[in-house]
This record gives C-alpha cells, sequence and structure tokens, in this order.
C-alpha cells in the first residue's frame, strides 16, 4: 500500500512530500544507527524520536515514511525540512505497537 | 583506467542536526552516476556513521569520497582526540558518547561495527591527541 493511504487508517500526515511511495515492510525502533543499520528501503519506520537526524536517517535507509508514535510532536523547522528534502513523515496517537499491529493488517 | 571521480566535503562539527550532509549530497552524486542502489545504501550509510562520530567526538573533519571503475572510497579525516583503544571501539554497544548525545538517538555503540559491516574494507588509523584517519571502500 502506498503511505498516502495510511492516512484512511489513523494515521495523521506531518510531511508528505512523496505521498505514492509504496510500504513493503515495517520497522521500530529509537536508536538511529541501529535503525540505520537495520531498517529495509521501503519500511514504514515507527520512532518516537523527532529531531532533524532523524531525516537524514530515513533519507539515507530509504525508508518509505517515519511514522512517530505516542502523540510525538514534530517541530515546524524539522517538518519543513522533511518537505524540503521529500521525507515523508506521519503521526499515529498510540503506541509504536498498536501501530505496527495496524500496519500489519494493512499492508 | 580512466580518471577517478572525487568529491570533498567539510563536516562542520559546531552543527550537529545538519550531520549526515555531506553522506546525502554522496547518495544523489552515486545515484546521478547510476550505481546499484544497496551500493549507494551502503555508501551512504557508512558515511553517515562516519560523519556522525566526527561530529560528536573530533568537532568535525573532512571526507573525500572517490569512485573508480572498481570500487567507491571514502576517507575520512579529522584533527579530533583520537581513539584509544580501538579493539574495544570496534565492538558494538561500546560507545564514549555523553548523554545528551544519546537522548538524541545516538551513542548507541553502532557507529563504528555499522561502518565495517556496510564497507568491503576498512581501515583505522587513529593517534591519542591528533585525530584519526579511516578509510573505507565498497567494491562494485
Amino acid at each position: 500500500m502506498t503511505v498516502n493511504e495510511l492516512l484512511n487508517h489513523g494515521f495523521n500526515a506531518v510531511s508528505l512530500p512523496e505521498p505514492e511511495r509504496e510500504i513493503t515492510g515495517v520497522y521500530i525502533g529509537d536508536l538511529l544507527s541501529w535503525v540505520m543499520g537495520r531498517a529495509k528501503a521501503s519500511d514504514a519506520w515507527i520512532t518516537i524520536m523527532s529531531n532533524e537526524n532523524i531525516l537524514a536517517v530515513a533519507a539515507l535507509a530509504d525508508t518509505a515514511c517515519i511514522i512517530t508514535a505516542e502523540h510525538v510532536e514534530i517541530s515546524d523547522s524539522v517538518k519543513n525540512t522533511a518537505e524540503l528534502k521529500g521525507i515523508n513523515i506521519l503521526s499515529f496517537d498510540g503506541s509504536a505497537y498498536d501501530a505496527a499491529v495496524k500496519l500489519h493488517g494493512l499492508i | 583506467m580512466s580518471e577517478a571521480l572525487k568529491f570533498h566535503f567539510t563536516v562542520d562539527g559546531e552543527d550537529f542536526t545538519s550531520a549526515g550532509k555531506a553522506s546525502v549530497q554522496v547518495k544523489k552524486n552515486l545515484r546521478q552516476l547510476g550505481l546499484p542502489p544497496e551500493i549507494i545504501r551502503r555508501v551512504s550509510i557508512a558515511m553517515y556513521e562516519g560523519e556522525i562520530n566526527m561530529v560528536i567526538h573530533a568537532g568535525g573533519g573532512e571526507a573525500d569520497v572517490a569512485v573508480t571503475e572498481d570500487c567507491v572510497e571514502i576517507f575520512l579525516h579529522d584533527s579530533g582526540p583520537g581513539i584509544k583503544d580501538i579493539d574495544r571501539a570496534m565492538q558494538e554497544g561500546y560507545s564514549t558518547a555523553s548523554d545528551s548525545i544519546r537522548s538524541l538517538g545516538f551513542g548507541a555503540g553502532m557507529g563504528l561495527p555499522n561502518m565495517k559491516r556496510y564497507t568491503d574494507y576498512m581501515d583505522i588509523k587513529s593517534t591519542v591527541g591528533k585525530g584519526t584517519d579511516i578509510t573505507m571502500k565498497v567494491m562494485l
């Protein structure tokens, strides 16, 4: 499924410069080096980190989108940079586990 | 043999949030050259880890990337404090990063191990008090 389609399933758009990116898997993690080493291209990456470095990690690991769980807020500057760099960010109100369970039923 | 394509970057040690600029640029350049996605991914991840290390530990440094007929070579140079115990630094989970760095999601002790993991060749030369030179190669 595409990143855009998640909006119909309880995920909220924060930055969607590439809405048609296909999601083929899921990775959960907050240690950025760990994520960069293990997440696969086109994964939806669920995290509670929100600082600007998540953008570089998502760009380099080539994830389909970042999903911030647990009401984590993204600052306007991170949001604007994400738009510029073509990084999709969605937010989810529930836990990382809840987000993963939901994604499991969708992709 | 044709001449290597070279890219040079200065990594700003003051600006932690923009760390990754050089790696993202390299990724773009390699894409334009039409290299395979998995090669690009390995080069850019290894380079980002190096870049982050230079920002966290060394106050910045220099990065050079050369693309030859048979490999992509990354050379990182800094004039930081050096690595006391390279064998220990190469172990996953070992890190000397501060709590503030950890709160940003770094300092998991995965940097150097990831660099080794994603490249075909890696050499570290470090002198305490002088700095560190790292050479990595990803074969094409």
